[in-house]
């Protein structure tokens, strides 16, 4: 009973002297374990006298509590050393590029037509789609361009023989949704359209959005507020001036081509605009009765607008690409640019 | 059509600056194209003549002139031009002058000789392309003295407008003047064209058997020409700024005139022609050489003019070689003719021409022009080469001649379509302007359509013509009205935008390749293949529509090998084109192509080139996005273009809908592609179509899992055995796990051992062991009856 505080030093320093969890553990069986050196102390008060015995206990006691909260508080030092050397042990370089694929991208054509469609998606327009392979019918004569009309002339066509051609523009699928549907009719075409030329600014194949809104009382007036509102919003210029020009197209009539403000010199002239400030986009008009005639719309009754653009020009113009060929060499270094 | 500023101007000049002008010629809907000077700035140039000349004494090929050039003394000048002359007038560059380019005229010695001043060419002052030969020489009546530029005018600009073909009547300074002063509100100076009073009876017969096409025709004599005279320098100057050479007296009168009056018209040597003039279609072969040369085989439906020996010309398009005016000319037979645009349409283009004269009859001269044309003619070319004119021989069948029905506007309909009512008297003074009678103002106007506007016809040609002169941008701007109306949206199919981006977050790269492709590479990669074949294809390695997307993926790939780009995966949609042009399919296909590193070259990657599993697994994903993969197989089979014993074709739900696999090595051999090829292409209709989320309760019972390995064959296919297995292992199956495909020690060779996890599960309550045990045991069971498999222990 009397070594007791000598006892308790030695525990003491047996706690601070341990270094890991398991010496710890070693010294908590030693003084605190069941057949430990405290335990014993307790379990010997039974030889002391009634008188004694309280007092004793209550020393006993109060060392063993001691003890015990100076292990759980040496526990927690050493586990936190612990932790911490695993930590140093575990770190990394951070910086390092995480591991995995790359994105890759759409084509700078399909962000494009895709952007054109989803603008006019919005406001109820549906997309359509047709064959590439067309005939001379859907092509042409449905469009109020006869054979050996000189508006025939103004896109070189690509021919299989007499009648069969590849499409020289997206109107035929406005033909065939005509010919199928009843007014209300909303829809953009985009897709692939061919024409003969092959030179700096031409390639034999592009791609085309047209639009066709078929409706009673629609107008010019709604055609112009269209138009405008597309090409403000495509650019996301609300300020953009458009202009409309007097065109012809066998299609539609009235015609109109229409310009922008250029969007590489805001209209101040540059190369881009040929130093006019304006760059023609599109080309839109009033359905022509003649071409309803055909798809059998009373032209009394309805009335229509339609439109149409090369998506590659809008491409080139929105993403400043200089060279219309880069669209189809499908060069990685270039596609890219657009992920 | 191209055309001089000053030429314009004397037709009708609005108070507007040269770039002004311009635009409101584009914003009439006549585009201007250009707009540029007729000759190069010069300055200090001035009319000279040369009044003295000898040879250098010590430079066999210069002269020494003295020119006159107005001023108190003549000057010294050396020239090198061998054509220099004693008597030329000359423009002559003074001391000081600054020629184009900022050439600056200084005194100089030329082999010791000073010469104070320059003799110019042509080309020198910016009037002709390339280099003149030898110095211009002007007429005798070049005022001596007076400043160059002035006297020729050289302030003009040549003004060249993109017409469309609908607006044929505006080919001539003419037409283009009418449309000017209406849209500025000036008053056109029409010159007056007074007949020409015959000096003879000479007439040449003139008979028309095709009367629908040509209506109208006009001939004239003109005796004792003299072709060798020049035609005078203004003319001349005319033509070249619209874009004319100057030929000879008789072609440069026609041009000029069918540039004035947009009447093309044509000139024979009158003394090559037989008997007398035949409008006629052609016999069938016969033969005709043309004026630049070529000889053609004509047919019946080409319109010529004949003699009564032979075809001359075909009519509206290009005269003949064998009967054109020569120097030795002596009588002229002058053509004017109004041909229908359906006689002249597409029939230069059959012969391969397309000359001003087609270029203007299909798309329609004024029909009343033709006399005024003739006369003008005949006016510019006796003061030119003399002669005596006879009277006009006229031949008119009016029955063919175009009519122009009135067209009637209805008050109601324009507003309508302009979604604007204008004023009565806007829409009179358009109609006015544009030379159009219209009747008063009802609930309709009727209006009368000049003989000139091919181009009008119904009513919304006159509304057009309405917004057009009334201003498209001064009218209104509305947004369409339209119901609100919910489409269907079909929720089981992928919309290819998410098929797109799939294969984008997959690290593709979308590439958009010609739809054409070269015939040698497609029977490479489809030899048994039928796709149609263009008639006229822009080069021969685009001549043939592409069956499948691979050759022009493998073409970018090649493109990308060769810019050393090695990791190649590109994946493409769109149209391939299959069968002859009778029974053609046209089918939306979904393709894609990896070569190169497995995975992203990076501090943590292998090396590994892809294989045919990188592939699949990109595919299989794509097919998952539908919720129905059970439906897709691959199925080992031959493609001409894949390596027999790695490719599958790809079937959904038993139909055959597109291919997987390594490009063939023989083909890679030949492409000389070195890495490793796998491509697919799958139909994209198969890849759109799913099956909405269905719901399943979760159930709240402990799964059981337990793991299998069999040996079986190489031959045996895992996918077969693996289904079969899945169909044996009962409803309460709810996942299954190939987790091992193990050849070598330990399974004899021939052999490999495959291992799989198979999951049970029961909605309502807990499996007991008898149950597995007895699932296992069928599975076992079908594994050994129908693949020979054995359980591995």
């Amino acid at each position: 009973m009397d070594h007791l505080p000598a006892l308790v030093n030695e525990a003491r320093a047996a706690i601070a002297g341990a270094e890991d969890a398991q010496v710890l553990d070693q010294v908590r069986v030693r003084f605190l374990g069941k057949k430990g050196e405290i335990t014993a102390l307790l379990k010997g008060l039974g030889q002391l006298s009634a008188e004694e015995r309280p007092a004793a206990g209550e020393r006993i006691n109060e060392a063993k509590q001691a003890l015990q909260r100076e292990l759980e508080h040496r526990k927690q030092v050493i586990e936190q050393a612990a932790m911490q050397t695993r930590l140093e042990a575990e770190r990394i370089d951070v910086t390092l590029p995480g591991r995995g694929e790359i994105n890759g991208g759409l084509h700078p054509v399909t962000q494009t037509l895709e952007r054109i469609e989803s603008l006019f998606q919005r406001i109820g327009f549906d997309v359509a789609v047709g064959p590439e392979i067309e005939d001379d019918f859907h092509n042409f004569e449905a469009l109020n361009i006869p054979a050996h009309h000189p508006a025939r002339g103004m896109a070189d066509t690509f021919y299989f023989d007499a009648t069969r051609l590849l499409r020289t523009h997206t109107s035929p699928v406005q033909v065939r949704t005509m010919q199928s549907q009843e007014p209300p009719i909303r829809i953009v075409c985009p897709g692939r359209v061919y024409r003969s030329d092959s030179d700096l600014t031409h390639t034999p194949m592009f791609h085309q959005v047209e639009g066709l809104l078929v409706d009673e009382g629609v107008s010019f007036a709604d055609l112009k507020g269209t138009i405008a509102d597309f090409l403000q919003a495509f650019f996301e210029r609300d300020d953009l001036d458009v202009r409309f020009r007097p065109s012809y197209f066998p299609f539609t009539e009235p015609s109109a081509e229409v310009d922008i403000q250029c969007v590489m010199c805001q209209g101040g002239g540059c190369r881009v605009c040929s130093h006019s400030g304006w760059l023609e986009v599109m080309g839109c008009g009033m359905v022509h009765p003649e071409v309803f005639r055909h798809s059998g719309i009373d032209a009394e009754h309805y009335t229509g607008f339609a439109f149409g653009m090369g998506a590659e020009r809008l491409a080139m113009l929105r993403y400043g690409v200089n060279d219309l060929r880069l669209f189809f060499d499908n060069d990685l270094r270039f596609l890219s640019q657009f992920n | 059509m191209k055309f001089s500023e000053a030429w314009l101007r004397e037709w009708v000049s609005p108070a507007l600056e040269t770039q002004e002008l311009a635009d409101a010629i584009t914003m009439a809907g006549l585009e201007v194209d250009a707009v540029a000077p007729v000759g190069a700035i010069f300055e200090g140039v001035i009319v000279a003549t040369v009044v003295a000349k000898s040879t250098h004494p010590d430079a066999d090929k210069l002269n020494v002139c003295l020119v006159d050039d107005g001023s108190d003394e003549p000057v010294q000048v050396v020239c090198g031009a061998p054509n220099v002359d004693i008597g030329q007038k000359v423009p002559f560059a003074r001391v000081g002058a600054v020629l184009p380019d900022n050439f600056k005229i200084r005194k100089a010695k030329l082999r010791g000789i000073e010469s104070c001043g320059m003799i110019c060419s042509a080309s020198e002052l910016g009037l002709e392309e390339g280099r003149s030969e030898g110095i211009y020489v002007l007429p005798a009546e070049a005022p001596v003295g007076k400043d160059f530029r002035t006297w020729l005018q050289l302030d003009d600009h040549t003004i060249e407008v993109d017409l469309t073909p609908n607006r044929g009547d505006c080919l001539s300074l003419r037409g283009m003047a009418r449309e000017v002063g209406c849209v500025t509100g000036t008053k056109v100076n029409e010159p007056s064209i007074a007949p020409v009073v015959a000096r003879n009876n000479a007439q040449f017969p003139v008979g028309v058997s095709d009367g629908e096409r040509c209506p109208r025709y006009l001939g004239r004599v003109i005796r004792d020409v003299d072709v060798t005279a020049s035609t005078p320098l203004w003319m001349c100057e005319r033509l070249r700024r619209s874009g004319i050479r100057s030929i000879d007296p008789a072609v440069d009168v026609t041009n000029y005139v069918m540039l004035e009056l947009g009447q093309p018209m044509h000139a024979f040597d009158l003394d090559t022609l037989k008997g007398g003039i035949e409008v006629r279609r052609a016999r069938e072969n016969e033969r005709l050489t043309l004026l630049d040369g070529q000889a053609v085989v004509l047919n019946e439906n080409t319109l010529v003019i004949a003699d009564h020996d032979r075809a001359l010309a075909i009519a509206g398009v290009m005269g003949g070689e064998a009967t054109g005016v020569t120097g030795e000319t002596r009588n002229l037979f002058l053509e004017a003719a109004y041909f229908s645009p359906l006689a002249v349409a597409g029939k230069a283009r059959d012969f391969g021409l397309h000359t001003d004269a087609s270029h203007r009859f299909e798309r329609g001269v004024d029909p009343d022009i033709t006399r005024p044309a003739m006369e003008r003619a005949t006016e510019l070319l006796i003061a030119i080469v003399g002669g005596a004119p006879g009277p006009i021989t006229e031949v008119r069948q009016p029955m063919h001649l175009p009519r122009r029905p009135d067209v009637e506007l209805r008050r109601e309909r324009l507003s309508a379509c302009l979604g604007v009512r204008l004023p009565d008297e806007e829409i009179h003074r358009i109609f006015r302007s544009l030379g159009m009678a219209s009747s008063a103002p009802g609930q309709s106007w009727r209006v009368e359509i000049p003989s000139w506007r091919f181009d009008i016809s119904v009513e919304e040609d006159l509304i057009e013509e309405v917004a057009r002169i009334h201003g498209y941008n001064q009218l209104p701007v509305r947004r369409p009205q339209a119901r609100l109306s919910l489409a269907a949206d079909d929720e089981a199919s992928q919309p290819l935008r998410r098929l797109r981006r799939h294969m984008v977050s997959r690290g593709y790269q979308e590439a958009v390749t010609y739809s054409f492709v070269s015939p040698e590479l497609q029977a490479l990669i489809t030899p048994d293949g039928v796709s149609p074949v263009l008639a006229n294809p822009i080069s021969s390695d685009m001549s043939v529509m592409r069956h499948s997307l691979f050759p022009g993926l493998i073409k970018a790939l090649i493109h990308n090998l060769n810019r050393q780009q090695h990791r190649v995966r590109l994946f493409e949609t769109g149209l391939v084109f299959q069968g002859e042009l009778d029974e053609l399919v046209q089918t939306s296909m979904f393709g894609g192509l990896i070569c190169g590193s497995r995975e992203v070259e990076g501090w943590f990657s292998s090396r590994d080139g892809v294989d045919f599993f990188d592939l699949k697994g990109d595919v299989e994903s794509l097919i998952a996005l539908s919720g129905e993969a059970d439906a897709w197989s691959f199925v080992g089979e031959t493609h001409p273009a894949l390596h027999p014993g790695r490719s599958a074709r790809v079937y959904r739900k038993g139909e055959a809908v597109g291919w997987l696999g390594a490009l063939h090595p023989a083909i890679r051999a030949q492409l000389d592609i070195k890495p490793e090829v796998y491509v697919f292409e799958v139909e994209q209709d198969a890849l759109t179509q799913g099956v909405i989320s269905r719901f399943m309760p979760l159930s709240r019972y402990p799964e059981v899992r337990r793991d299998l390995a069999f040996v079986v064959n190489d031959e045996v296919g895992v996918a077969p055995l693996l289904d079969a297995i899945r169909v044996r292992a009962g409803e309460w199956l709810t996942q299954w796990q190939l987790f091992d495909v193990y050849h070598g020690k330990g399974v004899e060779q021939g052999f490999k051992s495959v291992a799989m996890g198979l999951t049970w599960q029961h909605p309502s309550r807990t499996l007991n062991d008898e149950e597995i045990n007895q699932l296992i045991a069928d599975v076992v069971e079908v594994a050994q009856t129908r693949f020979g498999a054995t359980l591995r222990s």
